[in-house]
């Protein structure tokens, strides 16, 4: 359907973040900022596994036309692209750091994405860390916490409706090419 | 502060907007009728991603369609869920999620006020899948905790019970079944999301038998299923664990708050194939977008015939939430505070010392009310279910789902109330 179509509710399901904490750090256009201005997205902790969660959402993105670049410590390659150990290995420009490691990990995440000069840091659901949260804002970058990619991403485009899922988008307007 | 971007649109608009936004290519108003069973792939590598389930998309019309899909979304939306699934009918949607959850072996504490049919698909279909339903008074919250096993898996019960009109205490026990870290199944066909919403008292899971009030119409057979998401399912091995039906797959894990209802769709409906036909979700979805319209009407109408029918001397007894001195008056005010439902049952003074008859004679007479087994119509329908609806069940289960011989249930439909009284009091006059 388009990113960019009509109006949307600001969705509080699923998430364990207070109200005050969802404006801050969950807000419907800021993710929809994030999700159109990207092109290429470092997915910190991404598994080689086909059926771990980061795998899904991996496949997805790219299957969606983002460039995705794999983040471990372990190396290779996972869906045909070069694993780096860490962000400033990376040698190219990410606009968004996607994490999928546990909270007490972010703080030193966010640290490598705001020396790489990263647009924005999102952690995956239920990763939660306030103060790394805040270090980043701080920075000028964008935050997104307690949310998933694949999901927010499905939600605007209007895939995730296919799967009979409540994307809290209410609009008349004729959706976007 | 709440931009305009972030507005929490109200139920009625959500009725006729949720979960269809004008397609960019034609831009129908009317949301379309997609009657196609399957759908092209783009290419092969999409195709296998869609089956892998790291797109979502449609594959077959059996697992999901377009049509559907606007009507599980818009359910969803009223119901304050996380999603929803779409099947054949309300007894295809209650197995579903039976299915989803349960394991042999497993045990269900249930309100003994259920529909008949569920009844039996409980008592008689689950165990031959080595699954145990123990059935508790619906009021008792001693007896739902005591019947509540290591074995027990899930609560279940009708936000307004069929055909007694018991209401069920939503809140206390959404604490029970969660202090027990076990999913509340809460079956919401009399309700509506227009008059309860089950999720926001604490329920899990809620089903739906579409084909009454939400359909509305009487034309057309479906049930759904809507998830809270709010479940933890990790330490649930049917959600949590590798499924071997989807190559390993950790449905709670990958998916989290979608897990269950991911489980649901691409394993049970697709393996049982209790599948909606696009044609049925068109009709449901425009009985949703009249809901709060004529549930309105229906539980004012519903009210007008209670209180005549109170004050008739032929009738011993109405089992009306919405009159005073019934016994789940307060629970109904709590927890229907727009009016308990229009489907509600009276019993009938016996003639010569024999209810039933008194039941079959009545039936006999009215001239507006329908003879049928269904509820939820716009139009007023009548049954005695010890004849039919129940007829399967024993003397004790009869009498544990409060169902006396001389009982007739009504589902007050949108007639002029006037109208409806005429026929009830000319039929009683006629006893």
């Amino acid at each position: 359907m388009g990113l960019g179509s009509g109006a949307s509710c600001s969705i509080s399901l699923n998430t364990v973040l207070t109200p005050e904490q969802q404006a801050l750090y969950q807000d419907p256009d800021c993710i929809r900022d994030i999700l159109s201005r990207t092109k290429t997205i470092a997915i910190v902790g991404l598994s080689s596994e086909r059926q771990k969660a980061s795998y899904f959402v991996a496949t997805y993105l790219i299957r969606e036309g983002y460039r995705v670049i794999p983040v471990n410590p372990r190396g290779g390659t996972i869906l045909g692209e070069t694993v780096y150990p860490d962000l400033k290995s990376i040698p190219e420009k990410v606009d968004l750091v996607d994490v999928f490691r546990p909270s007490a990990e972010v703080s030193a995440i966010v640290d490598q994405a705001i020396e790489i000069g990263a647009m924005a840091v999102w952690t995956q659901l239920r990763i939660i860390n306030f103060e790394a949260a805040e270090k980043a804002r701080a920075s000028g970058l964008l935050v997104v916490m307690d949310k998933c990619v694949k999901m927010e991403h499905g939600r605007f485009s209007g895939s995730l409706h296919w799967a009979g899922m409540n994307t809290e988008l209410i609009s008349a307007r004729r959706a976007k090419r | 502060m709440s931009s305009d971007r972030t507005r929490k649109f109200g139920f009625e608009t959500r009725m006729l907007h949720a979960g269809h936004i004008p397609d960019p290519h034609v831009g129908a108003r009317a949301v379309p009728i997609y009657q196609t069973t399957s759908y092209v792939f783009q290419d092969a590598e999409q195709a296998a991603e869609l089956f892998d389930l790291k797109l979502y998309g449609n594959i077959y019309t059996r697992i999901s369609n377009p049509t559907t899909a606007v009507f599980e979304e818009r359910l969803a939306s009223l119901e304050g869920a996380t999603g929803a699934v779409a099947l054949a009918s309300g007894m295809a949607a209650q197995f579903a999620v039976f299915m989803t959850l349960l394991e042999p072996g497993d045990e269900i504490v249930a309100s003994a006020h259920l529909y008949g049919g569920s009844v039996t698909q409980l008592t008689h279909t689950l165990k031959k899948l080595s699954i145990k339903v123990h059935y508790v008074d619906p009021s008792n919250l001693k007896a739902w905790e005591e019947a509540i096993t290591p074995k027990t898996r899930c609560l279940y019960g009708e936000t307004i019970g069929n055909p007694g009109g018991s209401i069920l205490d939503l809140e206390a026990l959404a604490v029970l079944a969660d202090s027990k870290h076990i999913p509340l199944i809460i079956d919401n066909t009399f309700a509506t999301p227009f008059l309860c919403r089950p999720i926001d008292w604490g329920a899990t899971i809620v089903t739906h038998s579409a084909t009454k009030f939400i359909g509305g119409h009487g034309t057309s057979i479906g049930g759904a299923v809507a998830d809270s998401g709010k479940f933890n399912f990790a330490r649930f091995p049917s959600i949590a664990d590798p499924s071997p039906s989807y190559h390993g797959l950790r449905f709670f894990d990958t998916f989290g708050h979608y897990g269950f209802l991911m489980k649901l769709r691409v394993e049970t409906l697709r393996d049982t194939g209790a599948c909606i036909s696009p044609m049925n979700s068109f009709l449901l979805i425009q009985g949703l977008e009249t809901l709060s319209l004529r549930m309105e009407r229906h539980v004012s109408n519903a009210m007008g015939v209670a209180k005549f029918l109170a004050e008739h001397p032929k009738v011993a007894r109405v089992n009306y939430a919405g009159l005073p001195d019934n016994p789940y008056h307060a629970l109904a005010l709590k927890y229907l505070p727009k009016g308990p439902g229009a489907v509600f049952s009276f019993d009938l003074k016996p003639i010569g010392g024999d209810a039933r008859e008194a039941g079959r004679r009545f039936i006999e007479k009215l001239e507006l009310f329908s003879h049928l087994a269904n509820v939820g119509d716009a139009r007023s329908l009548v049954i005695h279910p010890a004849s039919t609806t129940h007829q399967q069940l024993s003397d004790e289960e009869l009498a544990a789902g409060s169902v006396g011989p001389g009982l007739v249930r009504l589902s007050v439909g949108l007639e002029t109330l006037e109208d409806l009284i005429w026929d009830l009091d000319q039929a009683l006059a006629a006893l």
